[in-house]
């Protein structure tokens, strides 16, 4: 098609994700705006949001990425329940799922089994994640 | 493609925001998806809001769609932030205010980034708009921060253009002739509960009277505004923000045409106003909290009412048809631009060019001659 030179204007649509009770999100700011300095568009949730929330804020925004930071221990509830509600909507195939927090080793076998793909805990770098969502997004 | 097109047809929200980030990114395709909304589209009411940062605009947005969806109303909302012209990155935020519509899918909330190519975010709104309409909401809600001609077409791409002002010095107010005064069809004060917001409602009707100084002279507008611009209330009058968009200020009211002295010509509220040349409109001066959603009602009304006048005046029509004319142009802009940016590259890249007219060899009016030259040939157009 002859008018279609314009190059497609691709940038990677991260939703930065408060799920639960805990009140903890220094670590959501600073991976916000590590994304956004890479380039991201990041949609920031706000604190203390519903497993629906999020899932309505990822679908509506149709986002690539979506990271989830909890603090909690919530996380074996609150995930699977997230997951369960993209699948609802048929986004869960193409939505990068990741995990930043306090996860214990023990739960994480079971978290990404759900379909979570990486979980980032403490220590680990900006550069890693950032890297890991450019390797990752799902093409689409 | 087709198939995506059904699906949103059919009422999916994921195929929906698919289509949305497709219209976004310009992703192959793109156009024969707008193509195909397009006999889909015409029925839904488009809002634009717009107003400073820190005004209150995503919180009101959030309460209107709150309203709207208690009136049985479906909503899409359209919030466009700014991005780096760096990076290209952003933060957007505006869905943090979002509290009032949790878990409610038929209030389709969509936040867009300003990626920074000139036009390029007008387009991407109009068809944005588009796609929400074909979808079938009720009520679409553009909302920007005013600060640029971008953000100006942007909420040109509204049937009405509601700017929000928040209450303070008169600073703001006069910042506001630089543009936005004049596509504002209603005004809101917003925080209409903090000090100095009767102050901010009488400045600005004083600065819609002398806007509409021209075709409304001596017919319409605001009389006698300002006169008190410290126009206090008593305290008893606090809750004036609840009271829709009248303000009880006898000092601020408009008044009607004298001569003709038709009941419903004389308003203390802006809004519809009978003129020699037929009804005019008065942008009304709204005052609400967002917050608590105090004055949201009116403010709809408000919107509702500039909505009938538009379709009563025939204006509704006109301004399709321009904004639809502005739509072909824009895009045979970008057209254009492409091709001609393509022959860029063909002819050497603008970095020859360049060297060429630092050289002092040509000069970029000789350039810009040569490059279209194939274009001007192709017309028959003779040099």
């Amino acid at each position: 098609m002859s008018t279609e030179q314009e190059p497609e204007q691709r940038n990677i649509r991260c939703l930065v994700a408060k799920v639960g009770l805990d009140g903890h999100d220094r670590g959501a700011h600073v991976i916000a705006r590590a994304f956004r300095d890479a380039g991201f568009e990041v949609i920031y949730s706000g604190l203390h949001k519903a497993p629906d929330e999020i899932v309505q804020a990822a679908v509506q925004e149709d986002v690539d990425v979506l990271g989830i930071s909890i603090l909690s221990g919530a996380h074996n509830t609150l995930v699977p329940k997230i997951v369960e509600g993209l699948k609802e909507y048929g986004a869960f195939e193409d939505t990068l799922i990741i995990v930043g927090g306090i996860i214990p080793e023990d739960d994480r076998p079971a978290l990404r089994e759900a379909g979570v793909a990486e979980i980032f805990g403490p220590g680990a770098s900006m550069q890693e994640t950032i890297d890991f969502v450019r390797e990752n997004a799902h093409d689409r | 493609m087709g198939e995506l097109i059904d699906d949103l047809l059919d009422g999916q929200h994921r195929a929906l925001a698919r289509v949305i980030t497709k219209i976004e990114n310009r992703s192959p395709g793109y156009r024969d998806l707008v193509r195909e909304l397009h006999q889909h589209t015409g029925d839904a009411d488009v809002v634009g809001i717009t107003g400073s940062p820190g005004a209150g605009k995503s919180t009101l947005v959030d309460k209107m769609a709150a309203t709207y969806r208690e009136r049985g109303l479906t909503v899409g909302v359209i919030a466009i932030d700014p991005s780096s012209p760096f990076t290209g990155g952003a933060v957007l935020g505006d869905r943090i205010r979002m509290a009032s519509n949790v878990g409610d899918m038929d209030v389709f909330f969509r936040s867009m980034s300003a990626r920074g190519q000139l036009g390029g975010v007008s387009t991407a709104t109009t068809d944005a708009v588009k796609a929400l309409d074909a979808f079938g909401k009720d009520k679409i809600i553009v909302e920007t921060v005013g600060a640029g001609q971008n953000e100006i077409d942007i909420v040109r791409t509204a049937d009405t253009v509601a700017v929000l002002v928040p209450p303070s010095s008169g600073d703001d107010v006069q910042m506001l002739k630089a543009g936005i005064l004049e596509i504002g069809d209603v005004f809101v004060v917003n925080k209409a509960d903090l000090d100095g917001a009767d102050r901010t409602v009488s400045e600005l009707k004083e600065m819609i009277m002398m806007r509409d100084a021209s075709p409304a002279a001596g017919t319409g507008g605001y009389h006698g505004a300002g006169t008190d611009a410290t126009g206090h209330h008593g305290p008893d009058e606090g809750g004036t923000a609840g009271s829709d968009s009248a303000d009880p200020d006898p000092s601020a009211e408009i008044t009607g045409p004298g001569s003709a002295g038709t009941p419903g010509s004389t308003t203390d509220q802006g809004g519809p106003v009978e003129t020699d040349e037929g009804e005019a409109w008065v942008p009304p001066v709204v005052q609400t909290v967002a917050n608590t959603a105090e004055g949201v009602e009116g403010f709809l009304e408000t919107l509702d009412d500039h909505r009938d006048f538009l379709e009563r005046t025939g204006q509704l029509e006109a301004k399709t048809h321009k904004r639809y004319a502005e739509e072909i142009r824009r895009l045979l802009r970008e057209d254009t631009r492409a091709l001609l940016e393509r022959e860029l590259e063909a002819q050497g890249g603008i970095d020859t060019f360049v060297e060429d007219v630092m050289a002092r060899e040509t000069d970029p009016y000789t350039v810009a001659d040569e490059v279209v030259q194939p274009l001007r040939d192709c017309l028959g157009e003779s040099e």
